[in-house]
């Protein structure tokens, strides 16, 4: 199989190898020196470019109205309060739970359907496999703005609008660029398991369910991570899909506050700010549980996870 | 990606018995993709095909025939050149722009060793854990007018920022900076690529006397050029579509935003949007949406053709 010579490599080729190629090796010292005090400069003057914004955006939520733009990083007095008031001004706390369940069942559908896919192309032989994956491969460069608007009447027509349903149950039906990334990893697998497993006379879903997927549950963690960020961080959808304020998204829901003089608008920043931090730390917490997937993930799909 | 197994070239071939005996199964598995193609794919492609030669309104949902007349009518609209130009505008500046540092970063966190390496790695790809509409948001506030901290900083310099919110001149640079904020997904793919480098290229190099810019040009760049094709065509593609950071920013019903900014912001899927969901053309935003169909296809296809020449695959 032309695939293979892929499979046999680790998990992700080379992001755990320690740097070999460090950044300075002058010959003279006092250059040396230079340089590498250069390059931290650099380094660290990057990362306080990315990092900071965040820590802004925190004090800035936690500052009273009028100080929100006085250039100090630490709010005096400090206002817990302006996140139990946005909670009462507006549905944060329905919002929050929306976006929990319809993300969490986005990234579960799509991960057990993909993988399901994903595993017929790797393990079946079967007439036109090539023509057919060729076809999933096609589909991944499709647009979304191409399909948005037929999507939406279909839902319409089915009577689901307005719901949370057409905000995760497409992901029932697979999705082609995780089809791509599972495929490669059940390439990997050795055939010997799985006739083995035949042998002992469980069938091919069986066969999928005991073997295939818990050797492969590094690649599942990865698909469900991307997914939930995907899911928890689109605004396009519940814009398009839901009317009533009270099943909004919390993304949908921030955009809510944005346009709204009454809360945020031009006076309350700090309340804009609050709700910034809501919809992006429980990004910054899965993160850090599921770290060595998302970074391993983007590295070997090459998605830049948008 | 590496060529599919040739396809049996003999016509009639009979299928073998263990291939007709998996099939039933091979349907079941497949079902969910099966299911999901003609439903949201094929489906959707049809149909809004055939919206584009109508004018369908989904208030009172009717629509007639109508021809080409959508695609007549994008030929004279100024807000479909204005969307346009604003579009490529952005693209044409922030994918060079993108590709440029992100190597520069990649570079950068593959010189750092030991310990901390995970940490600037992480640190580097937060911006991009953040949803579209908290950037929008940030960005609103990192932006905004004097008090902004961009023109806050800029002006320790003694530097009079400009009003990146409200002047249409400088609302799209704004919008390159904040997009150019969360890079890290490219800077990722690129360090992965960085780091299958073999390292005796870099010494052999050396040993010939290459300069460490020569050695940039003529070892890394061909080695990871796969990669880096993959970061320019994701992110043109990513640019063409551009829509929910600006959408959170500068559409919606909120005041206080000149119509000059609004103007300056309009890209080429907010009119599409806007057109379907709050206008209700939908069979004018479906014309619409086709001709970025053609578009995308026609940039990447171009994209692809060109790689052919500058990219360099291992193996081949």
């Amino acid at each position: 199989m032309a695939t293979d010579s892929h499979a046999d490599r680790s998990f992700v080729p080379g992001i755990d190898r320690p740097a070999e190629v460090v950044a300075t090796q002058s010959r003279n010292p006092v250059r040396g020196v230079v340089s590498r005090i250069g390059f931290l400069a650099v380094l660290l003057g990057f990362t306080v470019l990315f990092i900071y914004p965040f820590i802004w955006l925190v004090s800035a939520s936690l500052k009273p109205g009028a100080d929100v733009f006085n250039g100090e990083l630490i709010p005096s007095p400090i206002v817990w309060e302006n996140y139990p008031e946005l909670f009462n001004l507006t549905q944060m706390g329905a919002w929050t739970w929306n976006s929990t369940y319809v993300s969490l069942l986005a990234a579960v559908t799509v991960t057990i359907s993909s993988a399901l896919v994903a595993f017929a192309f790797a393990y079946f032989r079967f007439p036109y496999r090539g023509a057919v994956f060729a076809i999933v491969l096609a589909s991944m460069m499709l647009p979304g703005a191409v399909t948005m608007i037929p999507t939406f009447l279909i839902w319409d027509a089915l009577g689901w609008t307005n719901t949370h349903v057409p905000l995760w149950a497409g992901n029932l039906f697979a999705s082609p660029f995780y089809i791509f990334l599972l495929r490669q990893f059940f390439l990997g697998l050795p055939r010997e398991l799985f006739d083995a497993a035949r042998v002992d006379g469980a069938n091919y879903l069986r066969m999928w369910w005991s073997v295939a997927l818990p050797l492969t549950r590094a690649a599942l963690i990865v698909v469900f991570v991307f997914e939930l960020k995907a899911a928890w961080t689109d605004l396009v959808k519940p814009l398009i899909f839901i009317r009533d304020v009270g099943l909004y998204t919390l993304p949908r829901g921030l955009k809510a506050v944005i346009d709204s003089p009454s809360i945020g608008g031009e006076r309350h920043f700090e309340l804009l700010a609050v709700g910034g931090v809501i919809v992006t730390v429980p990004m910054l917490i899965i993160f850090f549980l599921g770290q060595r997937y998302f970074l391993e993930g983007i590295a070997t799909t090459g998605s830049t996870g948008r | 990606m590496t060529a599919q197994p040739a396809v049996q070239r003999r016509r009639f071939r009979r299928w073998t018995a263990s291939e007709r005996q998996v099939i039933p199964w091979v349907l079941l598995f497949l079902s969910p993709w099966i299911v999901g193609l003609i439903v949201f794919t094929i489906i959707p492609m049809g149909w809004s095909l055939w919206l584009s030669f109508t004018d369908y309104d989904p208030l009172t949902d009717v629509g007639n025939f109508i021809g080409v007349e959508n695609y007549i009518e994008m030929v004279g609209d100024p807000r479909v050149s204005l969307s346009l130009f604003n579009t490529l505008y952005f693209t044409v500046l922030y994918v060079p722009l993108s590709v440029a540092l992100s190597i520069f970063l990649a570079t950068i966190l593959n010189g750092v060793g030991g310990r901390w390496a995970g940490f600037f790695r992480t640190a580097f790809y937060l911006p991009n854990l953040t949803p579209s509409v908290a950037v929008g948001t940030l960005f609103l506030l990192i932006l905004n007018g004097q008090s902004g901290i961009l023109n806050q900083f800029v002006s320790t310099f003694g530097i009079d920022g400009p009003s990146w919110l409200n002047d249409p001149a400088w609302v799209k640079n704004g919008i390159v900076l904040m997009m150019l904020w969360s890079i890290g997904g490219s800077v990722i793919i690129l360090f992965a690529a960085l780091r299958n480098v073999p390292t005796e290229l870099y010494e052999a190099a050396r040993i010939d006397g290459a300069s460490r810019w020569q050695q940039f040009m003529n070892v890394t760049v061909p080695m990871i050029s796969g990669a880096l094709f993959f970061i320019i065509v994701i992110n043109t593609i990513a640019s063409l579509q551009l829509f929910s950071e600006v959408y959170t920013m500068f559409y919606g019903t909120q005041q206080g935003m000149s119509s000059g900014s609004e103007r300056a912001a309009l890209f080429y899927v907010i009119y599409l949007f806007r057109n379907a969901f709050e206008f209700f053309e939908m069979g004018y935003a479906s014309a619409l949406a086709w001709v970025l169909f053609v578009v995308i296809l026609i940039i990447t296809l171009i994209q692809i053709r060109l790689s052919k020449r500058f990219v360099y695959y291992e193996g081949e």
